[in-house]
């Protein structure tokens, strides 16, 4: 019963928070929305066996992605966006493609069946703790995507700031 | 389902909004909606493979917001204006 409760509240919140953060007028607002929904998403993670993940989405959604948007959002002006339209003039076409969608998915997912349950067992991950295991499988299993992973980040710095650099010259 | 409700916010806000900031944060709802529903799925199929993807789409979702919002300054630099309407110089 409880964590049904729980999760009833959270799908409610989160979805009620998503919904504010696409319909904002005010940029920052809608940054400020998201800030929250990252918190709520990271206390269902929480909720769902998963601390480490939790602790990575405040981390680095909460804490850098979300810094980098307002400095952005602050760095453009904001003054003529407040009065324009929010949104594009054919947003009911949009509406359309995404309750369409909406309504595909809702058939995939009630039309899903659970496999095979793996061997990390709730009990295996409270036992070891979560980190541990995750640490285990990623560095072993998955070490040469993680390095992948490496990869991009270094690639996506460069690029950053090559395409963030004033030209200068010619 | 919840992952399902959020994912279609994101994409109705990425068609429907003008402001690129905005759309970019649609895309970054997206990218949570499927965490939601891997870490969901490894928890109640209780394999952690669910959970080493979402650690991968964390990373690629931080190069990601790095590279748009860079690319986001550059035009706005150029344009002066976080407008997609008026973004129409590739058209045909």
């Amino acid at each position: 019963m409880l964590p049904k409760l729980f999760f009833g509240y959270f799908a409610v919140v989160i979805t009620v928070l998503s919904l504010l953060v696409v319909t904002r007028r005010n940029p920052v607002h809608s940054v400020m929305w998201m800030l929250l929904l990252f918190f709520n998403l990271a206390s269902m993670y929480l909720f769902l066996n998963a601390e480490f993940i939790a602790a990575i989405q405040v981390i680095v959604y909460a804490g850098a992605i979300l810094v980098l948007f307002l400095f952005v959002v602050l760095l453009l002006n904001l003054r003529e966006e407040l009065q324009t339209d929010r949104f594009v003039g054919s947003w009911p076409a949009g509406l359309v493609i995404a309750l369409a969608l909406l309504v595909s998915l809702g058939f995939a997912v009630s039309s899903f069946v659970p496999g095979m349950s793996g061997k990390y067992t709730i009990d295996y991950i409270q036992k070891e703790t979560f980190t541990k295991v995750l640490g285990q499988v990623l560095y072993t299993e998955y070490l040469f995507p993680f390095e992948i992973a490496s990869l991009i980040l270094l690639v996506s710095i460069i690029g950053a700031i090559v395409l963030a650099k004033k030209r200068t010259g010619s | 389902m919840l992952s399902a409700a959020v994912f279609t916010i994101g994409v109705f806000g990425f068609l429907t909004r003008r402001n690129i900031i905005i759309m970019f944060l649609s895309i970054e709802l997206m990218l949570n909606a499927v965490n939601i529903s891997l870490v969901s799925f490894s928890h109640f199929l209780q394999d952690m493979r669910g959970e080493v993807l979402v650690f991968f789409i964390i990373t690629v979702a931080a190069a990601e917001a790095a590279i748009g919002l860079a690319i986001i300054i550059a035009l706005f630099r150029n344009k002066t204006t976080a407008n997609v309407d008026e973004m129409n110089e590739m058209k045909g």
